[in-house]
């Protein structure tokens, strides 16, 4: 299968997300600059972290008017993964195609250190191959992941099983401790209603080799291609 | 005409860049303050027949990208 990266100016995890889908997943993949219109025929797509525009004005202000993002909606709205790590959930979010938006930290501090974060749904393209409630060790690095949505839509999100990933201590509990940013309910990352569109604030394609410090991160790449591959949408490479 | 847009976190919204500012402000003696919300300024040049056609397209321009609609909200003011 395919991954598409999209690169917008100031990206900085491109490099990681190429690296795990093509070097270490053993998959092909593609980068895509922000001003393009095609998605290189991508199964799947994944906006990656850093800081698009300079995230200027707002995080994911501006990048979401980026030409690329007209195509990666029309993807997403036909049913096909997206996932947006860190700066590219906080686009996802600014584009409308998760609901939320992220304010500053609330310990107003840049935060990068490796968390738990559980794995609350695997109905998800990026969460197939999960164990159900599997506790991941992989990074955040963001200085606004305080996820805020109001009361309502929080209901929604966890009526519908759309909350994918929440910050959890030792023990598995999302409890106040381990919540790193401020975040509503722990949560760390969510999906659309069509649960193809998945956003998180920490970074799995940091964490794909143990010689990086974890390994964790590589299910959900391994997911999508289960998932692609239950659908029959592609012939597995391998 | 020049417009200025005002934008500030929804009440509902926790602030902590505000927070922290009158926590700042208590340990500097200032107790009179009991709370400061933080936003952001805009001054826009725009070029527009009446202050009505100028309010219009910035209002769009706050909606579509000045604001953010979950978090935020805006006020305008167009001065001749």
């Amino acid at each position: 299968m395919k991954f598409a990266v999209v690169v917008f100016p100031g990206s900085n995890c491109d490099h990681d997300a190429y690296h795990a889908a093509k070097h270490v997943l053993g998959q092909d993949a593609e980068f895509v600059w922000h001003k393009d219109t095609s998605l290189a025929g991508a199964d799947a797509v994944i906006l990656p972290g850093g800081f698009a525009h300079g995230d200027y004005l707002r995080t994911g202000a501006i990048a979401r008017f980026s030409p690329v993002m007209a195509s990666v909606k029309a993807f997403a709205e036909a049913g096909h993964p997206v996932l947006g790590v860190c700066n590219g959930f906080q686009i996802l979010l600014e584009a409308g195609l998760l609901p939320g938006a992220m304010l500053r930290n609330r310990g107003l501090k840049f935060i990068c250190e490796y968390v738990g974060v559980k794995v609350e749904q695997t109905d998800t393209p990026f969460t197939s191959a999960c164990a159900p409630g599997q506790i991941l060790n992989i990074p955040i690095n963001h200085g606004e992941g305080n996820y805020f949505a109001d009361d309502e839509v929080l209901d929604r999100l966890e009526r519908e099983r759309r909350v994918i990933f929440r910050y959890v201590n030792a023990a598995g509990e999302a409890a106040p401790d381990a919540n790193p940013n401020g975040a509503a309910r722990n949560i760390a990352g969510i999906c659309s209603e069509r649960r193809n569109v998945v956003g998180m604030m920490p970074h799995p394609e940091r964490a794909c080799e143990p010689s990086l410090g974890s390994g964790d991160g590589l299910v959900l790449f391994e997911s999508v291609v289960k998932t692609l591959a239950e659908q029959g949408r592609m012939a597995v490479q391998k | 005409m020049k417009a200025r847009v005002f934008v500030t976190l929804k009440p509902s919204v926790f602030d902590p860049q505000g927070r922290t500012i009158v926590e700042a402000l208590h340990s500097m003696g200032y107790g009179g303050v009991d709370a400061v919300r933080q936003g952001k300024y805009f001054e826009l040049d725009v070029n527009a027949g009446t202050a009505d056609e100028a309010r219009t397209m910035v209002s769009e321009v706050a909606d579509k990208l000045l604001a953010n609609p979950v978090i935020e909200s805006y006020r305008i003011e167009i001065a001749q």
